[in-house]
């Protein structure tokens, strides 16, 4: 039992120390002195040593860490050095809800899409449909997220005027608006990650479609949706699942271009401004948060391996 | 011919199925006939690649015909013409009129399936009827092929069965809805020799408990000896010798069939005795020789046999009592040519 429960969770805080000490190393490699980013040019260099001072910036590396670190676990995550100067905790916290949503109903979209494709293709192996949607998949995933942006953009909100342009819209400041307003960067992103998804799900149930216990349920008189979804799909979500696990990490750190083009206020938008103006206590606080949530999903990801498959089970414990 | 007024369950009438490959046409089954009443077991054998599987699954309709696929001839089950029904009809077959059980009960069942799923899925979808009696049917059936505490095995997955207990459950899944054929595609192969006996022994007591109509499929000899009525002895798949089981092993007609009989090995033999295998390997199906198939492996070969295919016609003095068949130019136990068999080709 101790080994179950144990070793995971050492696991999980010694990745964790690693990430932090990471970010936090990071920031030295960075250039630009933040001194320069807070007071602007044409300042005495007495007036940016004085600053440097204050923000411990003269102190040896290590024991900058610690600080840091010692205030991370208290949920401290410093001050934003260019203004507003709030906490980054506060900053972090009104940017992830916009980035989770965002990625959470984008993998949502893009499973909706996938599941079936990838079915309908497995199921016409070889046929024109699966060719048909090979090639689609194929062609979403070499064309860069922004164009498809730009794509629905153009023709959803400027010509055909199905979506609003107006500013982001909270989700308890009104829900459907919310989504109206979510649903078309949500699209941008489910759409590539579909066609992934698609693509790993299709090649593992084409496989699977070949096995005996396959052929034993058609010889029962299974239709062939039930074998589908009742027995070959299970058997074949390994790789999608690992992959939906790694998306969901990479989606709330990196949605930037799709952030931008439809002015969200998330967290890659978040990262990118602050990195631009030298605000280092905002970028590694993101940084940091972002990595947690990767590890996080991934973790939780690896639980779900023996729901899908009994026979792993008995190996983890 | 005393009972013509009970048509048989199962008529097979000039199967051929027909692969298109990359390599050509493969004919996997190649124009084989026979019947089967209710009660009545018929065992299928032959070399692995002899189109034995192939023609089993044709007559149960999973292989049909398709874009790379060509199935001609017929197959009659219980008056339904299988080929010529829409899948959707024959998928209504599998289970209530024909059920097959399979080779490899480790790879016949869905891993991350209960156990008990597998029959109670069966049993809602053809029988209609409610979790609770579906549950308790398949508690039954569980107990039925000899599988002890079976509610609890209900609830296991198969990587929790041995080989043989899950063979039970492959058997108790083809039992389900009652099948008046059913279709035993190798059923021993893969277990252990000591667990063989027993799934064959069960089979052969539900098939006569039940009075159902049994094919076996099989290579190993020995399996089909004991077990069933009549046997009918493929080769690159075409049938060469069919007859009552006990009369075709005690004196093989075909060469192929006494070749096949040499090769087991046989205890009564002495030590060191040296055990006859058939030279050789069956032919490429993607171009199988000209005349007999089996001339190029056969001791008995003439001039004429690679020329002429030979055509199964009844031997003479047995037809009528037991349907004895064979398509050899040369039979074992005759010396003179048979009538009638040159016609083919």
């Amino acid at each position: 039992m101790a080994r179950r429960f144990l070793l995971p969770v050492l696991e999980l805080v010694a990745v964790l120390f690693l990430v932090s000490l990471g970010v936090f190393l990071l920031l030295s490699l960075v250039p630009g002195d933040p001194a320069v980013a807070v007071l602007g040019e044409g300042r005495t260099p007495a007036e940016y040593d004085a600053l440097r001072e204050q923000l411990g910036l003269n102190d040896p590396l290590l024991s900058r860490y610690g600080d840091w670190l010692g205030g991370v676990l208290h949920g401290d995550l410093g001050t934003s050095l260019v203004p507003p100067q709030t906490a980054v905790a506060d900053r972090i916290a009104s940017a992830l809800p916009v980035s989770l949503e965002l990625a959470v109903l984008g993998l949502v979209m893009a499973l909706a899409l996938a599941l079936p494709l990838a079915m309908w293709s497995a199921y016409h192996q070889g046929g024109r449909a699966d060719r048909a949607i090979s090639a689609i998949t194929f062609g979403l995933l070499s064309m860069p997220s922004f164009l498809i942006g730009l794509v629905l953009i153009a023709v959803l909100v400027n010509s055909l005027g199905i979506f609003p342009r107006n500013e982001w819209v909270r989700p308890g400041d009104g829900l459907g608006a919310n989504l109206s307003h979510a649903f078309l960067p949500a699209l941008t992103i489910a759409l590539m990650e579909a066609a992934m998804f698609t693509r790993i799900l299709r090649n593992d149930l084409v496989t699977t479609l070949h096995e005996d216990f396959i052929l034993a349920a058609r010889a029962r008189g299974m239709s062939p949706l039930r074998i589908m979804v009742s027995d070959a799909l299970r058997p074949s979500s390994f790789s999608l699942v690992t992959v939906l696990g790694l998306s969901i990490g990479r989606l709330v750190g990196s949605t930037v271009i799709v952030e931008y083009l439809f002015a969200l206020p998330g967290m890659g938008k978040l990262v990118i401004d602050a990195a631009n103006q030298g605000n280092y206590p905002v970028v590694q606080g993101a940084v940091l948060v972002i990595a947690v949530i990767y590890v996080a999903s991934n973790t939780l990801i690896d639980r779900t391996y023996g729901l899908l498959d009994p026979r792993t089970r008995r190996a983890r414990a | 011919m005393t009972t013509p007024s009970v048509p048989d369950l199962l008529e097979v009438t000039d199967l051929r199925t027909v692969f298109h490959t990359a390599r050509g046409d493969v004919r996997a089954v190649d124009g084989v006939s026979f019947r089967l009443a209710a009660g009545e077991t018929l065992g299928l054998v032959g070399e692995s690649g002899s189109g034995k599987s192939v023609l089993g699954r044709t007559v149960m309709g999973l292989i049909s015909s398709g874009p790379t696929t060509t199935v001609t001839g017929s197959v009659r089950i219980g008056g339904h013409d299988v080929h010529a029904l829409k899948p959707s009809a024959r998928r209504r077959l599998w289970g209530p009129e024909v059920a097959m059980v399979f080779q490899d009960p480790m790879t016949s069942l869905n891993p991350v399936k209960r156990v008990g799923t597998h029959l109670t899925e069966t049993l809602r979808r053809h029988l209609h009827c409610s979790r609770t009696e579906a549950t308790e049917r398949a508690v039954d059936l569980l107990r039925q092929v000899g599988i002890p505490e079976p509610a609890r095995r209900l609830r296991q997955y198969p990587h929790e069965l041995s080989g043989g207990m899950r063979q039970r459950v492959v058997i108790a899944t083809a039992l389900a809805c009652d099948p008046r054929l059913l279709i035993a595609d190798e059923p021993t192969t893969a277990l252990d020799v000591t667990v063989q006996k027993q799934i064959l022994d069960l089979l052969g007591s539900l098939v006569a408990e039940r009075d159902m109509a049994m094919l076996l499929v099989s290579h190993d000899l020995g399996a089909v000896a004991g077990r069933t009525d009549r046997v009918q002895v493929m080769y690159a798949g075409r049938t060469v010798e069919s007859g009552a089981t006990r009369p075709v092993f005690a004196a093989p007609e075909h060469p192929y069939t006494e070749a096949l009989l040499a090769s087991i090995p046989n205890l009564a033999h002495p030590p060191h005795t040296v055990l006859r295998a058939i030279e050789g390997n069956p032919p490429d199906m993607a171009r199988p020789p000209l005349g007999c198939r089996f001339a190029p492996r056969c001791g008995r070969a003439a001039a004429g046999c690679t020329d002429e295919l030979p055509l199964l016609v009844g031997v003479p003095g047995s037809a009528g009592v037991t349907g004895r068949e064979v398509a050899c130019h040369h039979p074992v136990g005759l010396s003179a040519p048979l009538e009638g068999n040159r016609h083919g080709r």
